[in-house]
């Protein structure tokens, strides 16, 4: 037989072989691909220009947007994070589904926590495609250096990207349990919490009971520590931690109903059948 | 072709005990029991809602069962199921591999989830064994019919699997290329000793192959022995009768 390695042992040991053969395995896809990487950078780069100029326009006004400058953009961008962060985990996962090749990925040894960690590589890949040329358009045009943010960043983009690997698994595990026909829920359900996080306003805007349930989202602390640090120049570690907290919890309960939903895939047969 | 045999150990490759499928009100697998020694080809055939597809889905895992035990390389499934999927493989036509990529990076990404040490000399000793030569650069979806299934061959072969199952192997191939494949197929047996299960619906394929066939029909086993042992049996020249007389209803007692 042909010699091969040993993997690690143990239930929960990680393979790199398996994971960076996952990744080598969409990274070979996305370079055979250019519409699929002018796709990742297209719409990023509209958005920021739309709501840049969008931005220059309402601060010609004195007032808010004259002090908080810079306030659309970031939160178009941190948005960007969010949502590309998702898309990011949920296409590379819908790949698998178009081209028929889940059941080749559940017959081999790859482990569905290897699978998982591989989708939130290619996320980060993904995301780096499509948000570095945005960052870098949002200096050359609007002056404003997102890397600027130093620390802040860093804790912003952790918390975003958790967030988004929550809703990622959530609606790949939708997809994976029900089929293709739930694909629509993995373009649209992180567009649920747009209007709930207030990425383009403060929280104090929504109706109280509102507030409660804005409140229980990661990404509201961030885009609360975003403004915060625009307008008053106030880092909000209070915030970031409690964003942390939330997103633990959330990561746990993401990964419980994939896991429920693979299960019950497999005991109603989804995994051969992976159509609409 | 690797020629090392596989060390053989005592258990059976495949044990099925008592094994039930429910979907809903159908029973697509109803009790079924059966052992496959180390080292044999068996066939199970029947038509087409037999419970073929779902009794090898459980083998591998994809699909639990409502009852009964499965056991693969003296290791049960689903619950064992990463002590076993390492050293088996499979090749169906209800799956495909990357359209976009190579043969070669398809190859490749394979052999890395299977943690194969000489990528390039397994992929090189494939495409020789298979005549992969001219496509192995070119896209998986851009392949015939044909290429596309030595190259689904090649990839259940990368690991040398000690346990290889087929869902049709050779469905939609001209009859020239479907022999080329039973002839690689029997090489690997032979010069490996691995043991292979095979759902066919084509019989010549099953009786050159097999030496042991699985009649299912309606979730259940019809019939289980050696492809001449059924032939005397049920007093038929070929397979092929002996499918008909299975699949109509035609049972032991009503054939000539």
């Amino acid at each position: 037989m042909t010699a091969t390695r040993r993997s690690p042992g143990g239930r929960f040991a990680i393979a790199p072989h398996r994971v960076g053969a996952m990744v080598l395995r969409h990274w070979y896809l996305l370079t055979s691909s250019w519409p699929r990487l002018l796709e990742l950078v297209y719409w990023p780069a509209l958005q920021l220009i739309t709501w840049g100029f969008s931005q220059n326009y309402i601060s010609q006004n004195a007032g808010f947007f004259a002090r908080a400058g810079g306030t659309f953009i970031g939160a178009v961008i941190l948005w960007d994070i969010l949502f590309r962060g998702q898309l990011g985990f949920s296409m590379s996962f819908l790949e698998e589904m178009w081209s028929r090749n889940l059941g080749n990925l559940m017959m081999s040894p790859l482990k569905v926590s290897e699978f998982v960690i591989s989708l939130m590589v290619m996320s980060l890949i993904r995301l780096a495609i499509g948000v570095v040329p945005m960052t870098l358009l949002a200096v050359v045009f609007f002056g404003f250096n997102l890397y600027g943010l130093g620390f802040a960043l860093v804790a912003f983009f952790c918390n975003l990207i958790f967030t988004s690997w929550s809703v990622g698994l959530i609606s790949s595990g939708l997809v994976l349990r029900n089929g293709l026909g739930a694909e629509g829920l993995a373009w649209t359900l992180m567009f649920g919490l747009l209007p709930l996080t207030c990425v383009y306003y403060p929280v104090t805007v929504l109706p109280g009971w509102l507030q409660i349930v804005a409140w229980c989202l990661p990404p509201t602390y961030v885009f609360e520590g975003m403004r915060a640090l625009l307008g008053d120049h106030a880092f909000r570690a209070d915030l970031m931690v409690e964003a942390l907290a939330l997103n633990v919890l959330f990561l746990t309960v993401s990964i419980a109903v994939f896991a429920a939903l693979l299960r019950s895939a497999r005991i109603h047969g989804s995994l051969v059948q992976t159509g609409e | 072709m690797n020629t090392t045999p596989i060390a053989l150990t005592p258990g059976p490759a495949i044990e099925i005990d008592h094994l039930v499928k429910i979907y809903k009100a159908s029973r697509a697998v109803d009790d079924i029991s059966f052992r496959i020694p180390r080292g044999s080809v068996a066939g199970l055939l029947g038509g087409n809602g037999a419970g073929k597809t779902t009794t090898i889905a459980m083998i591998m895992g994809l699909v639990r069962p409502t009852s009964g035990r499965v056991r693969v390389l003296d290791h049960a499934m689903p619950a064992e199921s990463e002590s076993v999927l390492g050293r088996i493989n499979f090749e169906s036509p209800y799956v495909d591999m990357p359209s976009r990529l190579t043969v070669r990076q398809n190859l490749s990404v394979f052999a890395g989830l299977y943690a194969v040490d000489d990528v390039r000399g397994r992929i090189a000793a494939l495409a020789a064994e298979f005549d992969l030569g001219d496509f192995l650069d070119r896209p998986s979806g851009k392949l015939s019919s044909g290429q596309k299934t030595r190259v689904a061959l090649a990839k259940a072969l990368i690991n040398s699997p000690e346990l290889l199952l087929l869902d049709e192997p050779t469905a939609s191939l001209d009859p020239d290329t479907a022999d080329w494949i039973r002839a690689r197929l029997e090489t690997y047996r032979k010069t490996t000793g691995a043991t292979i299960l095979l759902a066919s619906h084509n019989m010549l394929e099953v009786e050159r192959l097999c030496d042991r066939v699985i009649f299912m029909k309606r979730g259940r086993i019809e019939d289980d022995d050696s492809p001449e042992a059924i032939m005397r049996r049920y007093k038929r020249e070929t397979l092929e009768d002996v499918f008909l007389d299975v699949a109509r209803g035609r049972g032991l007692a009503a054939t000539p």
